[in-house]
């Protein structure tokens, strides 16, 4: 069986999701072939060829794919498709964006978000939330799969795949890109990072996340937030945990006035240690804790932040 | 110009689903259900674009059995102009349900399509893609900002980075995601109003579409429970406890 997985990157850096959906293609298993589209992306191109397990790096080097815009992708992918049994890409924004396009225009069913691979045509991925569990079989033939990075390990990056240049350029010409507005940090990826630490709507404030800046730095964690603190205002999207946010597993969550809605629980109860930090004792955070603390957030973080 | 805007009956948001013991799927029996949370924004979305002028007619569409007029009548309440109902005890894979709603926009050319970007009950997010796909129209997935312009609609997309805005050529389909606004609530004339809107019910085996399920649902199960932890009195008890017990940090 022959494998495409669609690498995730920015141009400049491979994202490390894309060596834990090579892992679920090792699972279903197969000859396992990487696709990067962009743009002036030769980093990732060398950076995909090291992945383990990857036996042909396919490349399109084009400003049709620079902003990965979803329209040229999968016209892209399907084009590819002919040639693989399995097309897999991370459920990360950019995956969930272009690859319903791609299975559509197969005519074939999307497997979304699967966190185990049972065999070739048999998947396991969380729905409602997380609170019920379904194993799918995929009746197609060809299968159309987005993968959940929490289930998998990364593989190595020992591997040294053939690299292949493509010259098709599959431009819609229906839509184009205006601007980004990234939020620029020097703390890691929530996808990457081994401890985060989130606030929720008892952070009051924006400001007061800064409260949070001192214990990351020094546990080299990643900020995140409930949907609560991000509707509020108080931080921007890009750091919403949970079910329709960032869905993470972490070695370490801690969870700072923040409730525990079922829909934040989604996106962190597979963290390997959880410490909630409340002053209600009744929150439901607390359910799901490790370890939990019933204390005024304002009183326990300066606290916290001196004696680590 | 019309905007179309296809919506999901599910279980209500604050309701935890509970599995069946024969693992054959979750028990939706006696559950409260609602219109699915991105569907509403949807519709609220597309009853601003009519109230400020750019939309000339919001078309709220859902597929499903009888009680999904339940979800119908609560956008009709919400300024919907009418509804249509594609009548179906199946309950159909994304594809399936793409395919129709493609056969609707052929009949009625919207020159935009808002949908929720996923559905709080299979999580799959995949309709509104595969809608764009199917009619070869642009998509403007996880929308915190939506701008009718002329013969263009500027999209402003949740990405994982942050933001990323497109130009999108009409006609365009447009998925919601939290920020792109508040619904309203329904009021109790505009809910009575509701009633008296036209309500189209179409059977979807009129549709002349395979609806044939490409996949097959072998078992539900619980996820595994988290033990329940422990209440420490003070940070230097969680310190020594997470550097010690948990040895998560040094």
């Amino acid at each position: 069986m022959s494998i495409l997985v669609i690498a995730e990157h920015d141009n400049s850096s491979l994202k490390a999701e894309t060596l834990k959906t090579v892992n679920a293609a090792q699972k279903i298993g197969g000859d396992i072939t990487l696709l990067v589209a962009g743009h002036d992306c030769q980093n990732v191109v060398e950076a995909a060829s090291k992945v383990n397990g990857v036996s042909k790096v396919l490349v399109c080097d084009n400003a049709a794919y620079e902003h990965q815009l979803a329209e040229n992708v999968s016209l892209l992918v399907t084009e590819l498709a002919a040639d693989y049994e399995h097309i897999l890409a991370t459920a990360l924004t950019t995956g969930k964006n272009f690859m319903p396009r791609v299975a559509a225009l197969l005519d074939v069913a999307q497997i979304s978000d699967i966190i185990d691979v049972e065999s070739s045509d048999t998947f396991v991925r969380p729905i409602y939330a997380g609170n019920a569990i379904a194993t799918v079989q995929s009746l197609d033939s060809k299968k159309v799969i987005t993968v959940r990075t929490t289930g998998f390990d990364a593989v190595a990056t020992d591997g040294n795949a053939e690299v292949v240049n493509l010259d098709t350029v599959t431009d819609a010409g229906i839509s184009s890109h205006v601007s980004d507005e990234l939020t620029v940090s020097e703390r890691p990826d929530l996808g990457a990072a081994s401890v985060i630490i989130s606030g929720g709507r008892g952070m009051q404030n924006g400001d007061n996340f800064k409260l949070l800046d001192g214990i990351a730095d020094k546990l080299g964690a990643a900020i995140g937030a409930s949907r609560a603190a991000v509707d509020a205002g108080f931080v921007p999207n890009d750091m919403q945990v949970g079910q329709t946010g960032k869905i993470v597993a972490p070695d370490l969550y801690i969870a700072v006035g923040i409730s525990g809605a079922i829909q934040h629980l989604a996106g962190m109860k597979d963290s390997k240690v959880i410490v909630a930090i409340n002053k209600d004792p009744e929150a439901p955070i607390f359910q799901v804790a490790d370890y939990g603390i019933v204390t005024d957030l304002f009183d326990a973080l300066p606290e916290l932040e001196s004696k680590l | 110009m019309k905007v179309l805007v296809p919506i999901k009956r599910v279980i209500d948001y604050n309701v935890k689903v509970r599995v069946k013991p024969d693992q054959s799927n979750v028990d939706l029996a006696n559950t409260k259900m609602a219109i699915n949370p991105f569907c509403e924004i949807a519709v609220e979305e597309a009853v601003r674009l009519k109230e400020a002028g750019t939309a000339t007619e919001v078309i709220a569409i859902s597929i499903g059995d009888k009680s999904c007029q339940e979800q119908l009548r609560t956008a009709l309440a919400l300024g919907a102009d009418r509804a249509i109902q594609i009548e179906t005890d199946e309950s159909l894979d994304a594809l399936n349900i793409a395919k129709l709603l493609q056969k609707v926009v052929e009949e009625e050319q919207p020159q935009l399509v808002i949908l929720g970007k996923q559905s709080i009950d299979s999580d799959n997010n995949q309709t509104g893609q595969m809608l764009a796909a199917l009619t070869g129209m642009p998509q403007g997935t996880f929308a915190s900002v939506v701008k009718v312009e002329g013969e263009k609609v500027n999209v402003t997309r949740e990405v994982d980075g942050g933001l990323q805005t497109v130009a999108l050529n009409l006609p365009a389909i447009v998925t919601t995601d939290l920020r792109l606004n508040e619904p309203r609530y329904a009021s109790l004339p505009n809910i009575m109003k509701a009633k008296r809107k036209p309500l189209a019910v179409k059977p979807a085996a009129d549709f002349g579409i395979d609806l044939t399920a490409r996949t097959k649902l072998l078992k539900v199960t619980p996820p595994a429970q988290r033990q329940a932890g422990i209440v420490v009195e003070s940070i230097d008890e969680l310190v020594e406890k997470l550097k010690n017990e948990a040895k998560v940090i040094s």
